[in-house]
């Protein structure tokens, strides 16, 4: 008999070592087959879509394989242009925080594909209840810059009038859930959002994102259970981008198994999906959407990417990480790829991606100087009468006597 | 009107909405074909479809979740937890989103759920089938709870839950489920027949949250209390001979501070009775509140009558119970003062 010896994961490399990805297995695209969305989830071919990678884009950017997607080119324009346009913009705010203009930012890099192409593929009635990492959902739906920048600077013209974290948004018509700070605990409101939707027998579907790491949270759990149990329209995504702050992905238990084969136990399909591939991305949440519509329920989707910036503002990565390892990730970059992609079309060109991404950078400058104009942090502020609204829907004798109290 | 227990009275407002309101459906653990392990849903799902009133999986948690994703959808959900014991895996759920949704999205969703739970003791029911929680629902801002004491309130302020557009938590006294209770437990069993607020309307009627109701007029003292403790009081005040004005507050969110404001500045003294815990129950709030509004009023120290500050406990319940023999200690201590 020999004595138990406890295990403590540990990632592949830390600071100093050579960034190190030998260990993940990643098929070429188009090698994971394709079932169709009326597949019975006890199918075998579910083993591949959960423990494979579903790409579609090959190194070259030709669109290959089951998955590729029909997509005409101006929506790929499209998609690339919201990708460039939330990269542009958290660079800036990004600066912004720096130079002390708000409190707190969070940046996509390296994810802006999966909501940009969800975003497009589901419908205005649709709702999506956002991690703090999906911006490009809103900017492929063309969400005003100058509302983000109110928000993030919770000046007077902050849609969120000065109660909420910068980028913890809500944007109702744009088909975007209130954000929280809490992981994981909007996961299981799109279930029940998607069983409301099908008990008045609507066609409005949910879709929800969590982070790998939050997995490991009840909300996680209890939310496939209700899917599962309710056949509720609900497409619920895994971002899986490697880090939750500076715990790796086996902290969350990706060592053991991938997260979409989670999915298995729970009687739904599970598909994991190169996160970094614009098309890739596209075609697995139409058929997940496909499912949902045929009323065949709920999809469990992981979105294999990487993050490339530091968790926030309040975070140093090469505490914990290689410094490199963002350049070494072999998915590579999601708005180079489509990019690569389009040129092959003869869609796209150099001389058009630069002067795309001039004109974003002059958008993006001019509404972030109009946020400054109104004011940034400490500068400008909602009335603060407006921090004793909306506690109830009609405020109470407390709100009316601490409001006098205050003298406001 | 119809004689009605609390069951039969939360059954009916159930009924009501059900019938009069499409988007009011009702889920929790047995609530289903088998009505709810205390019957408050028997039939309902025979007469109004699964689709209306379902079981679900034993997770709070997720109950909860569902409710308020159906709630910023639009719908009027009503969840069961069986017993209020139960309910802290789902204390996530109502304190970070339920209670804050309409606040920080800045009015664009709300969750207006109604939250119905078994609470309290007396029943034999040990450490998780007795207690208390409502500090901690009413330290929370966003929340309402609510605490009914008969069945014609128990009715009428479910009806009011339900159509309110904010969360609820509704705390139903299951000791008090199909009889009065007042604390005497070894004398015989009654029921609510011969009770006068066992006369229930059958129809659609509202008892608003925010509302107290004064049970007896008096000039002595005021008693602050809710749930079975109403009931556990009135016997107190009968047996100590005392003129005491006994207030119900049916909600604790909202509280009707004026009506608790103007009894105590009349009769100069007050005693508060819960349940729960005294540390941090929510006695303590409402001592805090007359001290603030009535101290040049009050002529000897508010006085606090509650369950222990120790977990509830099986073989010692009657010790642990503030029954009315400790009620009337208080008033005539609060008189002597």
């Amino acid at each position: 008999m020999c004595p138990f010896d406890l295990h403590i994961p540990e990632p592949s490399a830390r600071p100093g070592d050579q960034p190190d990805f030998s260990h993940l297995v990643i098929p070429p695209a188009g090698a994971v087959p394709r079932p169709e969305p009326e597949a019975l989830a006890s199918s075998e071919i579910f083993r591949e879509t959960a423990h494979g990678v579903i790409r579609v884009l090959d190194d070259q950017g030709h669109a290959v394989g089951p998955w590729a997607p029909r997509i005409v080119p101006e929506q790929l324009r499209q998609g690339l242009r919201a990708m460039m346009l939330t990269r542009l913009f958290e660079d800036r705010m990004f600066r912004s925080h720096r130079q002390g203009k708000t409190s707190f930012f969070m940046k996509s890099t390296g994810e802006e594909a999966i909501g940009a192409a969800q975003s497009m593929v589901l419908g205005p009635r649709d709702m999506c209840f956002p991690t703090y990492r999906v911006l490009s959902w809103l900017l492929a739906r063309n969400y005003p810059l100058t509302d983000l920048v109110n928000q993030i600077f919770s000046n007077e013209k902050d849609p969120l009038k000065g109660r909420q974290l910068p980028i913890l948004y809500s944007a109702r018509d744009y088909g975007f859930y209130s954000l929280s700070g809490n992981l994981g605990s909007r996961f299981g409101h799109a279930v029940g959002w998607a069983m409301a939707s099908a008990y008045k027998r609507d066609d409005s579907l949910a879709l929800a994102y969590i982070g790998e790491g939050s997995t490991a949270e009840g909300d996680f759990h209890e939310a496939l259970t209700f899917a599962s149990v309710y056949h509720a329209p609900v497409i619920l995504c895994v971002t899986n981008n490697q880090w939750a702050i500076s715990s790796y992905a086996g902290i969350a238990g990706a060592d053991e198994a991938t997260f979409a084969a989670k999915a298995a136990g729970y009687g739904l399909p599970g598909l994991r999906v190169d996160g970094n591939d614009f098309l890739a991305v596209w075609a697995a949440t139409e058929w997940a959407v496909a499912r949902a519509r045929a009323n065949l329920g709920a999809t469990l989707i992981e979105f294999f990417t990487y993050r490339v910036a530091a968790h926030s503002t309040s975070d140093d990565p090469t505490r914990y990480r290689p410094a490199e390892e963002a350049l070494n990730w072999p998915l590579g970059d999601p708005i180079q790829r489509l990019k690569t992609h389009l040129s092959g079309l003869g869609e796209w060109d150099d001389a058009r991606h630069t002067q795309c991404e001039a004109e974003l950078t002059e958008t993006v400058r001019s509404a972030a100087k109009a946020g400054e104009a109104i004011g940034t942090l400490g500068k400008s502020k909602p009335p603060v009468s407006e921090m004793f609204e909306g506690v109830f829907e009609t405020p109470d004798w407390r709100a009316r006597e601490q409001r006098g109290e205050l003298g406001v | 009107m119809a004689t009605m227990s609390m069951i039969q009275a939360l059954n009916s407002a159930l009924d009501v909405k059900l019938s009069q309101d499409p988007d009011v459906l009702i889920f929790g653990e047995d609530v289903g074909y088998f009505g709810g392990v205390f019957r408050v849903t028997e039939g309902l799902q025979r007469k109004h479809g699964e689709k209306r009133c379902f079981d679900t999986p034993i997770s709070e948690g997720g109950i909860i979740a569902t409710a308020i994703g159906m709630g910023a959808y639009g719908l009027r959900p009503v969840a069961e937890i069986q017993f209020a014991d139960y309910i802290l895996p789902a204390f996530d759920q109502l304190v970070s989103e339920a209670a804050r949704l309409r606040y920080r999205s800045g009015g664009e969703f709300w969750a207006p759920i109604t939250v119905r739970a078994p609470y309290g003791g007396g029943i034999f029911g040990g450490q998780t089938h007795s207690q208390s929680p409502e500090a901690l629902f009413a330290h929370v801002t966003g929340l309402c709870t609510v605490i009914p004491s008969n069945p014609y309130d128990a009715k009428g302020l479910l009806i009011a839950a339900i159509e309110s557009n904010d969360p609820v938590i509704f705390l139903e006294p299951k000791r008090i489920y199909n009889g009065p209770f007042d604390g005497h437990h070894d004398r015989q069993v009654k029921t609510w027949a011969t009770h006068p607020l066992s006369d229930v309307p059958e129809g659609h009627y509202v008892v608003p949250l925010g509302k107290a109701a004064t049970v007896r007029e008096g000039r002595a003292v005021t008693v602050l209390a809710y749930g079975t403790m109403v009931h556990v009081a009135n016997a107190a005040i009968e047996e100590a001979g005392i003129d005491a004005e006994l207030i119900d507050l049916r909600s604790i969110v909202p509280l009707d501070v004026e009506t608790i404001v103007a009894s105590v500045t009349k009769t100069g003294r007050c005693v508060i009775v819960h349940e729960a815990s005294r540390f941090a129950g929510f006695g303590s709030e409402l001592s805090a509140l007359v001290q603030e509004r009535c101290f040049f009023h009050l002529k000897s120290p508010i006085r606090r009558v509650t369950g222990w500050d120790t977990p509830y406990p099986h073989a010692f319940e009657w010790d642990y119970f503030p029954g009315p023999a400790r009620v009337a200690k208080a008033l005539k201590q609060a008189m002597e003062d």
